[in-house]
């Protein structure tokens, strides 16, 4: 479980993150959503670590990121697995040796056994023909599922993922925000995903946190969505003309 | 103010890749691969230019020797110190700038715009030692490429010699003529420099550059531009120090 409390994050003049508060739950699929420039992005770095906010706390399972050290920062930097919105996959590396890459860099485990972690984690994510291949010779979708394996190989606490089904197609997108639910159940992780995309809201968005502005406007289930008389979040959830008359059936 | 803080923390990017090693058996293979690289793969570039160089060398120094009063022994001294003092480690180091830091800056680069610089950083893992840290050492064997490059510049301009008609044995006597060991020393002195220079100075601009595509671009041309004027400033100070 993650809390953040009154988490102020800025840049310059620029108050992106302001004063925002909530808790991101163990075994659930979490969702910062809102429109780009809302200041999900940020929010998910100052999760992850890579940015500072100027003011707030972070308490990751009970242990605040104020009272952290150095050394325990990276000790829990090590128990956090991030999905980027690009895959961030190592050119250069095949999908095994991404996949080997934290094991290999951070555990002490020997080879062998490092090659079974990372063939078990590539299996789980149903990519067990791609072994050798590179980045480059994937689709969207694929890198996807080699960016979750990479990042679950290590076995983490918090899963980060940023905009996971970012430039796929839905049916793609479905399939990766399934996997990514089914493997926070089935790990027990605590999950937190930035998208601007309603699929994944009605699919997995089992506590949601509504951004505008840098600010927090509204949180629920994907249950409660769909019936709040909030104007911010009604306006955001039916943009589409698809689901404008979507609610029209509601 | 700008410059000043970009010196601020070119410094301390170089202090921090000394920090939060990464495994040896890891840092060991990024070594070896930066040495192949760097260093090995800049050996053909640089036989060939230096050896053109020095022919040229051996020919524009013999064209302004035309007296008969001055000994043809004269075009291989010239040549040796040329290439020794200047032409080799300076010049080439430039060379190398244009090839080995336009690489550093956009290989490092394309990882800053794909994210794999975050994503390093999010396992716990330092990405300035993971990133910089072997390509300094590779390039402490720097040194070598330049020793390649002196000989080859000196046969370049002995060959040429030889086919223009001037005795060998007058050149090889003006390549021994009034030897001084220490200008060997002081062209290493400054080698070493530059390769710590060509290694951080594109690093620097790679790691924090920001945007997107275009901008691995201009990272990799103002690289460029700053290793060579910080090569060029090195060079005059170095000679100020050691021989004036």
């Amino acid at each position: 479980m993650i809390e953040i409390k009154n988490i102020i994050k800025t840049f310059g003049e620029n108050t992106i993150v302001n004063n925002v508060s909530t808790t991101f739950d163990k075994g659930k699929t979490n969702l910062i959503i809102g429109q780009s420039g809302s200041g999900k992005t940020v929010l998910l770095k100052c999760l992850l670590g890579l940015h500072i906010p100027n003011s707030g706390e972070i308490i990751y399972d009970g242990v605040s990121n104020k009272k952290m050290n150095d050394n325990s920062k990276t000790l829990l930097r090590r128990e956090m697995g991030m999905v980027f919105q690009g895959s961030a996959l190592f050119d250069s590396m095949s999908v095994i040796e991404n996949v080997m890459f934290p094991l290999t860099m951070l555990s002490n485990k020997n080879d062998e056994e490092i090659r079974q972690k990372a063939e078990i984690a590539i299996q789980r994510v149903e990519l067990d023909k791609a072994h050798q291949k590179l980045p480059s010779e994937l689709s969207g979708g694929m890198q996807k599922r080699v960016a979750i394996a990479r990042a679950i190989v290590m076995n983490p606490k918090y899963l980060f993922c940023d905009e996971p089904n970012s430039g796929l197609d839905p049916r793609t997108s479905i399939i990766i925000d399934k996997l990514i639910q089914e493997i926070t159940k089935e790990f027990n992780i605590t999950t937190i995903i930035n998208t601007h995309d309603m699929n994944s809201v009605m699919e997995i968005g089992e506590k949601i946190l509504f951004l505008v502005d840098g600010e927090k406007e509204w949180e629920g289930s994907n249950k409660e969505i769909f019936k709040t008389n909030n104007q911010s979040i009604s306006d955001f959830v039916y943009s589409s003309e698809l689901l404008k008359k979507v609610r029209k059936f509601l | 103010m700008f410059y000043l803080s970009d010196i601020g923390k070119y410094f301390i990017m170089i202090k921090m890749s000394f920090f939060k090693p990464s495994k040896w058996k890891i840092l060991k293979k990024l070594i070896f691969k930066e040495i192949n690289d760097l260093i090995i793969e800049s050996i053909p570039i640089v036989a060939i230019l230096s050896f053109f160089i020095g022919a040229v060398i051996s020919i524009q120094t013999a064209m302004n020797l035309s007296s008969p009063f001055l000994e043809k022994s004269l075009i291989g001294f010239a040549t040796r110190q040329s290439v020794i003092l200047e032409f080799a480690p300076t010049f080439m180091s430039i060379i190398m700038a244009g090839k080995v830091g336009s690489y550093i800056t956009s290989s490092i680069g394309t990882m800053r715009v794909t994210e794999q610089i975050d994503a390093l950083e999010v396992m716990g893992i330092n990405p300035l030692n993971y990133l910089v840290f072997p390509k300094i050492i590779a390039l402490l064997f720097y040194p070598f490429v330049i020793t390649i490059s002196m000989f080859v510049a000196i046969f370049g301009g002995f060959l040429a010699m030889t086919f223009a008609g001037v005795p060998s044995e007058a050149f090889i006597s003006g390549i021994q003529m009034e030897f001084e060991p220490f200008h060997i020393i002081y062209a290493y002195i400054k080698t070493f420099l530059f390769a710590i220079i060509l290694a951080t100075v594109p690093s620097y601009h790679g790691f924090y550059m920001k945007g997107g595509a275009l901008e691995v671009g201009r990272a990799s041309t103002l690289s460029f531009v700053w290793t060579s004027i910080i090569i060029i400033v090195v060079n005059f100070i170095i000679t100020q120090l050691l021989l004036s």
